[in-house]
């Protein structure tokens, strides 16, 4: 009888559920939306990042002793020496460590000074787009290309196989009026000829790379006279915000206990990835640039932020919505309820006949608001971030969860009339 | 001849039954206003019995606390055995539930329940479901063959069979009629008393809220209520069924 009861009331008023299940369906379709989005964001926001530049700098640890301590990245007409340069053939180790699948991208730079157009000029040496055969098995594409995507480049990246082909940044390249397809010729400082470099492309990049010139690493080895070296590397890595933990970490790995190490270490912080790059290249110092790291863990925490605020506040106004109608649908049924109760129904079990009416009918809405939730999501993914947004299988039991709370916190008013009401107000139909 | 029988029936009732409702005192105060002053009452077992008034004499509270839906502020109100104005709404819940059977004016049918569904209604909250005996139940209101319907599918007569059927399913101890011929027409307020008398003649104990005198006339006893005062209790001459 409870749940022909039940069958009843639903089929009965429809039209007011359909608009309870519909006021549902639209709160929850944006609450999976985001929390789906949320749940994928780190990742999205991540990458979306990581696509303005790197955020670890990989140092020989000579150089960067030396530049910490007098500000310095190299010592000027310094004869190449192994502990202030990094071996090309170690860069590898890079995707092998711990977190090796966090780095999304990296790029080694090897900087000469030569002279073109009479004026000196930075030439910096780097992969443009190398392919790479770990010993592992794994095979890498990584460069500059990936790592500076959002350059302004008029003409085409440079190529790794085109040993002259080279970029020349906007500034340099107004002044010694150059374009894409030109050729520069080039000399040393104390003017012996280098040869021409072809430019593949003017870039822009609003830094001091407009002020100079990449090539190949190969051809600047061989100029600068430093075959297999590379000064730095910069390294773009998908990291975990920091948080206390990582930052004590990274003043001292020494001072945490076991515990806190191994969660530190099995995380996947700026300062552990580059404790791990420091682990597998032991002359080498990975540097977190900070700033970098921090803004993207902000950002991110921002936006986590704003998206809960999101799915609290359509959430609330669901349930505000639904309280309304329950309650609309409460005193219509007024004479039935009453008439239940002087039948002999007691308030628990006339409050429970509502509930599992409101209930039914919000997780049929839920389950309408999931899907189209989820629709929302790819919508918001591809828009936003340029890809799919993977649905998360902790969206679905929380957003049950949500549905749940949200139906029983819209009935609360209609459950107090239910308290109060009175059977005598049916019996003289008053 | 049928006079006699029911005159001896009646008697003998008397003299087997005791009292099924005992008001003693009692009196109904809201705010300034006193609805009940100082009721005393008494409804033997198988006892029919009516109470009329003008608008404002109380009938309606008097309903209210015999039907257990109210309290009085002052006396007491025992209905087979229990003191009903000293206890809790959810005891006094269980007391309508098992001794009391409704009847309303306005029938109050669940309107997406079928006749059959609507009478199960009151086993459902009273203990078990038994589709047998509420077909029997109506059957006795004559509406076997229109059980399977909506109450929008009944005429106004029919759906007040239902709810005396529905009244009736639990075996009541007291049934408790407001109007019960009010939203009738003279046909069917007919059938409807004729079913009264004959639960009446059953045994059964009917306490009948009425305005209309000759509806009242029905009852054994009328017991007239003026500003809330027990105005007087005039006994109607037995009819012949």
């Amino acid at each position: 009888m409870f749940w022909k009861m039940i069958f009843g009331a639903l089929t009965r008023q429809k039209s007011r559920l359909l608009l309870i299940a519909f006021t549902v369906a639209l709160g929850v379709s944006l609450a999976t939306a985001m929390l789906t989005v949320m749940f994928d964001v780190g990742d999205k926001v991540n990458q979306e990042l990581k696509t303005y530049g790197a955020n670890l700098n990989v140092l020989p640890k000579g150089l960067s002793m030396l530049g910490e301590m007098y500000n310095l990245d190299q010592v000027e007409g310094e004869a190449a020496r192994p502990e202030q340069h990094l071996a090309e053939a170690d860069l590898g180790k890079i995707k092998m460590i711990f977190w090796a699948y966090n780095i999304v991208d990296f790029a080694p730079y090897l900087e000469t000074k030569i002279m073109a157009g009479n004026r000196p000029v930075i030439l910096v040496g780097t992969w443009f787009d190398k392919h790479l055969n770990l010993p592992t098995g794994d095979e890498v594409d990584t460069g500059m290309t990936r790592m500076k995507s959002w350059w302004d480049v008029t003409g085409s990246f440079g190529r790794d196989d085109e040993p002259r082909g080279a970029m020349v940044g906007a500034s340099l390249a107004a002044e010694l009026g150059l374009k894409a397809g030109d050729a520069l010729p080039i000399s040393g400082l104390e003017g012996q000829d280098l040869g021409s470099l072809e430019v593949c492309a003017v870039f822009h990049s609003g830094g001091v790379e407009d002020g100079q010139i990449f090539a190949p690493l190969r051809l600047v080895q061989d100029i600068a006279g430093k075959p297999g070296l590379v000064q730095r590397v910069e390294v773009s890595a998908l990291t975990t915000p920091e948080n206390d933990l990582a930052r004590r970490a990274a003043q001292d790995p020494g001072s945490l206990s076991r515990l806190e190490w191994d969660t530190w270490y099995c995380t996947a912080y700026i300062s552990s990835i580059a404790y791990q790059i420091e682990e597998i290249m032991p002359g080498a110092r990975a540097k977190a640039v900070l700033q970098v790291a921090e803004s993207e863990g902000a950002i991110l925490q921002k936006t986590q932020l704003l998206m809960s605020l999101l799915t609290i506040l359509s959430l609330a106004c669901s349930s505000l919505a639904i309280s309304n109608l329950v309650t609309a649908s409460v005193m219509e049924r007024g004479t039935e309820i009453g008439l239940l109760k002087a039948l002999g129904a007691t308030t628990l079990s006339v409050v429970l006949l509502i509930l599992v009416e409101i209930l039914i009918t919000a997780f049929a809405g839920g389950i309408l608001g999931y899907f189209v939730g989820l629709g929302f999501a790819q919508i918001i993914g591809r828009t936003v971030f340029g890809a799919a947004v993977t649905a998360n299988a902790m969206a679905a039991p929380l957003v049950a969860l949500l549905v749940l709370l949200v139906a029983m916190a819209g009935s609360m008013p209609a459950v107090r009339m239910l308290l109060l009401l009175r059977p005598t107000e049916v019996l003289h139909g008053k | 001849m049928a006079l006699v029988v029911y005159n001896l029936k009646v008697e003998m009732l008397r003299e087997v039954f005791v009292n099924i409702l005992e008001i003693q005192d009692i009196s109904k105060i809201y705010g300034t206003v006193n609805a009940l002053r100082n009721i005393t009452l008494s409804v033997q077992q198988g006892e029919w019995a009516a109470i009329m008034g003008p608008s404002g004499s109380g009938k309606t509270t008097m309903m209210n606390i015999i039907g257990c839906m109210d309290k009085p502020t002052s006396g007491s109100v025992i209905l087979d055995g229990d003191d009903i104005s000293r206890l809790s709404s959810e005891e006094l819940t269980g007391i309508r539930r098992d001794k009391i059977g409704l009847v309303f004016q306005q029938f109050h049918l669940v309107p997406y329940l079928t006749a059959l569904e609507n009478v199960m209604v009151a086993q459902y909250y009273h203990s078990i479901i038994d589709k047998e005996e509420a077909l029997q139940s109506l059957e006795r209101v004559g509406l076997q063959d229109r059980a399977e319907h909506l109450p929008r599918q009944l005429s106004g007569g029919e759906q007040q069979r239902v709810c005396i059927a529905r009244a009736l399913i639990n075996h009541p101890k007291l049934i408790l009629a407001d109007e019960p011929t009010g939203n009738l027409d003279e046909a069917n307020e007919g059938i409807v008393m004729d079913l009264f008398r004959q639960l009446h003649c059953g045994g059964s104990t009917i306490v009948m809220v009425t305005h209309d005198p000759g509806v009242a006339a029905h009852a054994e006893r009328t017991v007239v209520l003026e500003h809330g005062r027990l105005a007087r209790i005039t006994s109607n001459p037995a009819k012949d069924f």
